[in-house]
């Protein structure tokens, strides 16, 4: 599945890098400790998390994600969001909390694989 | 050591900034010397606990990476102000973070842990007041 596809479904709000929206999406992490997501999340995943500081972009540029999802309405930083547009990292926002919105991206198929 | 390849970067204590660039720097050039991914993977974890070690906790470090036609060996130094227990900064979920870095998501207690995990030949030293240095070997065959 692509990212553009779950944007509509989820009613996702698009902060950064709208070009990337066609990559493809492996699976899904979430964690808002960013040493357990080096660890664990796979290339390609989606990270969900509540984290909205600069340093979520690098974790994202180094595990090669293909979108962060942050929740609860939570909006990232200016830095963020300038660093993000920088690395070619896609931010999206979410109002939902992390449990649904994983529930939801579970429902659509995302993780059921691996 | 049959070396090919050399080459050091500074990392800055505190700056969050720049946090995690020195790593993707190293696995892109990891990448363009066709290094395999599985391997690329294991460095790249363990670069990035290690950098951000010392933009947490060191004044200023360096990270130097040599790999020859075995391994990639990262050698970590940084002016800090060391480890007091070794032993128990190895130990998973153990962390001296503050409480402002772990709600960045930081202090886990799975830093050094981590790099030991990615790591063939892990050393560490610490001198309290001087600084830490680690050596990171990981075998490319």
């Amino acid at each position: 599945m692509k990212l553009e596809e779950i944007i509509r479904i989820l009613n996702l709000k698009i902060i950064t890098s709208e070009k990337f929206l066609n990559r493809t999406i492996t699976g899904g992490y979430a964690s808002d400790l960013l040493s357990d997501v080096i660890a664990n999340a796979q290339s390609g995943n989606l990270w969900i998390t509540m984290q909205t500081h600069i340093n979520i972009v690098a974790v994202a540029v180094l595990k090669e994600l293909s979108a962060i999802i942050i929740v609860n309405g939570r909006n990232p930083a200016d830095d963020t969001i300038k660093k993000a547009e920088e690395q070619g990292v896609v931010i999206m926002c979410s109002d939902l909390p992390a449990f649904k919105l994983c529930g939801k991206l579970y429902e659509l198929g995302i993780g059921k694989d691996n | 050591m049959n070396e090919v390849f050399s080459q050091t970067y500074e990392i800055r204590g505190n700056d969050f900034q720049n946090a995690g660039k020195v790593s993707t720097d190293i696995k892109t050039l990891l990448k363009q010397l066709g290094i395999r991914p599985e391997i690329i993977r294991k460095v790249a974890i363990a670069c990035y606990e290690a950098e951000m070690n010392i933009v947490m906790y060191a004044k200023i470090g360096t990270m130097r990476m040599d790999i020859d036609t075995e391994k990639i060996k990262i050698t970590v130094s940084d002016q800090g102000p060391g480890i007091a227990d070794i032993e128990l900064a190895m130990t998973e979920g153990y962390s001296t973070a503050t409480q402002e870095m772990r709600e960045m998501g930081f202090g886990a207690g799975m830093g050094l842990p981590n790099i030991k995990k990615n790591s063939d030949e892990f050393k560490i030293e610490s001198t309290l007041g001087i600084g830490t240095k680690l050596e990171i070997t990981i075998f490319i065959n």
